[in-house]
């Protein structure tokens, strides 16, 4: 297998975009990444594209092509990968390989979700649909009511409490302060999260991640011509997958999420690392309990100690291992086919040095953690500024 | 492009607005629904809404709001009013103007223009631009515009909690000494917006939810104030009011800040904490309770926001009479204020129509 490198990286705003289509969205993160790559259009290659439902939101299918038109790379091959809310996380590894194995020398790989063109309980049931339609789904369950089961058996398991899961969400608003990509750029206390209304008990509206539009980009190569293209290419040193059963009641135990253990295993051997070598970490909090459960099945603290370590705020931007210094999808925003290609971008930025008020000093090996549903599928990825 | 200077020729000659007596609470509705009421009155800005009696509709509250105009204008002989138009979503008929019942009930002429409008929130401004249009046109002597609505909503929908029932009529005729204030500039601005609506034959409307926000009431509203203030060449600070639309009272404050406006000229406008939203009946209402408070050579920007989405702006200038003709007819704080009959969800159910049987 080849090394490979990220050369570029592009993100739009997340928010409520009301005045931006799908395709507006991608195009405008796809520029952003082609010019901070300086390649030219012509060099890509392929597209690979994360998107979990443009067919429910938008009422459109066939992205790949419709991207890539309006891109104007007419002719190009399109990939467009779905896996829920690791839609793009599952595209960036496809692309990956795909250079890794020599078929491509450059790609663009991007994932994009329009989600505020329908109600509020429309994208809920839209985002239902990744959840097990038969056993969950049809039976009311929707993604906060199955965060709620993990919360309070993680609760009454570990002794995790109420505040602790606050601090998850205290913590990713203020580090979203500095992000100026991020949905939500205000302060929160930990009054404020638990005085916000109940969406499903224990977890309440600023336990949730919102509802967004957006879209990430990056550009990856193969290693020995990255040079190239950028002074400061950051290096794919790991990469695993997983996959975990459909429904959450079919676990063993409901506190671990066994994809994340097992996509987690993969990645630190392929990088040759280990937890204690993460320098910074992006992890998919779609609820603040999902935080904590990242920190345990990525091995950041042992099982039952994720609150601990929020307590001990080792995840907070100059603690031992900070943990979404982009804001998380919390306050950053979860436009969910882009959110796998948003923690990228995230951490290829904190790895070259330029996130500003918000960098991680001395980051030399990034990770990120895309899940798709409750942890029915995974996607880890480890980043370095040096080759492995 | 859509805008006026009107110069000093047309006016109200007569305002009056009207409010029934039922209220319903919204931690009555919040019980009902298994909502968090302080969160929901926190949310919004409103306490309690109005509710139709069991005798009345659109049309009464049309006619009320009318009769109460022209108390206020009583050198009006309704049958020199030549045109009534009616701004309305929540008309009893669906085909069978409101405005030639009013017509009938006030005694105007039976040679008459008249007509009612649609355009969400916002058609009771729209009968006013008719009237000015036609005063200033010579078409007509007096007009008058009415916006009033028993404004509809799903059961169980955010909307309930402000959807109420109430409106306002003025009568509009050349500036004179009778005036109570005149309209110095109009100014809309309509764009094909889909945040609000109601399908034909369907009960009740249907929203976008945060979409009916930002780029529906605050990009219009904003839109249209300040094509307004520049095409008369003023800025926030000549303006003593500003009367935007209500659809809580939450928007109206968060609105003014936008635009420039300091609390203090849009709190007196405020009837939504209270009353709640009269849909076509809002923002007019709201203007209402300024001019029950103004005095002579004060500004006041009107502002109007329809769903669909557009917003008419206009500026006004308070003239003396309005000190002599605004007791005539009750007030708007009167009419928040006097006896209230609260009802409960049920009895709110039946006054409105929501039991079918």
């Amino acid at each position: 297998m080849r090394d490979v490198a990220v050369i570029g990286v592009g993100m739009t705003k997340f928010g409520e975009l009301w005045d931006k289509q799908l395709r507006d969205l991608f195009v405008e993160a796809a520029i952003q990444a082609i010019d901070d790559a300086n390649v030219d259009l012509k060099d890509i290659q392929a597209l690979f594209i994360g998107n979990m439902s443009a067919g429910l939101w938008v009422e459109q299918e066939h992205v790949g092509p419709l991207l890539a038109d309006y891109l104007g790379v007419k002719g190009i091959h399109t990939y467009r990968t779905e896996s829920a809310c690791a839609s793009s996380g599952v595209a960036f590894r496809l692309a990956f390989m795909s250079v890794a194995l020599g078929l491509y020398d450059i790609v663009l790989v991007g994932g994009a979700e329009k989600m505020t063109d329908v109600t509020a309980p429309e994208s809920t049931h839209h985002l239902a649909c990744a959840a097990d339609r038969e056993w969950e789904a049809f039976n009311g369950a929707t993604f906060p009511s199955l965060f709620a089961l993990i919360a309070r058996r993680h609760m009454y398991q570990y002794g995790t409490t109420r505040e602790q899961l606050a601090k998850v969400a205290v913590k990713n608003h203020k580090n979203a302060l500095y992000n100026p990509k991020a949905q939500f750029r205000r302060e929160i206390t930990i009054e404020d999260v638990l005085e916000s209304p109940i969406v499903a008990d224990p977890l309440r509206l600023l336990d949730c991640s919102p509802i967004s539009d957006g879209a990430a980009t990056v550009i990856i190569c193969k290693a020995e011509i990255a040079r190239k293209f950028s002074d400061t290419p950051v290096y794919v040193i790991g990469s695993g997958m997983a996959t975990d059963t459909i429904a959450l009641h079919d676990r063993p135990d409901i506190t671990v999420l066994y994809a994340t253990v097992k996509a987690a295993k993969e990645a630190y051997k392929m990088a040759r690392v280990e937890p204690k070598d993460i320098d910074v970490a992006e992890v998919h909090d779609c609820f603040t309990i999902a935080e904590i459960l990242a920190y345990e099945d990525l091995g950041f603290c042992k099982k039952g100690e994720g609150g601990k370590l929020i307590d001990e705020e080792e995840t907070e931007i100059g603690g031992r291992i900070p943990v979404n210094p982009s804001g998380g999808l919390k306050a950053k925003g979860h436009p969910v086919g882009a959110t796998g290609v948003a923690q990228i971008v995230e951490i290829v930025t904190q790895l070259r040095g330029e996130a500003g008020k918000r960098q991680v000093s001395n980051a030399e090996i990034g990770l990120t953690h895309n899940i798709g549903g409750t942890g029915s599928s995974c996607v880890v990825h480890i980043f370095s500024r040096s080759k492995r | 492009m859509s805008n006026l200077k009107i110069g000093t020729q047309v006016a109200i000659v007569g305002y009056g607005a009207y409010i029934p007596i039922y209220r319903i609470k919204l931690d009555e509705i919040a019980k009902v629904w298994g909502d968090d009421p302080k969160s929901i009155k926190r949310g919004l800005g409103v306490e309690e809404i109005s509710v139709k009696g069991p005798d009345e509709d659109q049309v009464t509250i049309a006619v009320e709001a009318a009769r109460n105009a022209l108390k206020r204008a009583p050198e009006v002989d309704p049958k020199d009013i030549g045109a009534i138009y009616v701004g309305a979503e929540s008309k009893p008929y669906a085909v069978k103007p409101t405005a030639s019942i009013v017509a009938v009930a006030i005694g105007a002429s039976f040679a008459l223009r008249a007509a009612d409008y649609e355009f969400a929130c916002k058609a009771g401004t729209e009968a006013i631009i008719s009237c000015i249009a036609q005063v200033r046109a010579g078409m007509i002597k007096y007009g008058l515009a009415i916006g009033a609505d028993c404004s509809q909503s799903w059961p169980d929908d955010i909307l309930e909690y402000t959807a109420a029932s109430g409106g306002s009529a003025f009568i509009i005729g050349r500036k004179s000494s009778n005036t109570v204030a005149y309209f110095e500039g109009q100014y809309s601005v309509t764009s094909d917006t889909p945040d609000f609506w109601r399908r034909d034959t369907v009960k009740y409307p249907r929203h976008m939810g945060r979409f009916t926000g930002e780029p529906a009431y605050f990009k219009h509203i904003v839109a249209a104030a300040k094509g307004l203030m520049e095409e008369l060449g003023l800025r926030p600070s000549d303006f003593d009011y500003f009367a935007p639309h209500q659809p809580n009272g939450k928007f109206p404050l968060r609105v003014a800040k936008m635009l420039g406006f300091k609390p203090e000229q849009v709190k007196p406008a405020l009837i939504a904490p209270w009353v709640g939203n009269f849909y076509s009946g809002s923002s007019i209402t709201g203007l209402c309770k300024v001019l029950d408070q103004a005095k002579p050579g004060q500004r006041i920007l009107l502002v109007s926001f329809g769903s669909g989405a557009g917003s008419d702006a206009f500026s006004l200038i308070v003239q003396d009479a309005i000190e002599e003709k605004r007791h005539l007819a009750p007030t708007v704080e009167e009419l928040i204020n006097r006896r209230k009959a609260y009802v409960d969800y049920g009895l709110y159910c039946k006054f409105w129509g929501k039991i079918l049987m």
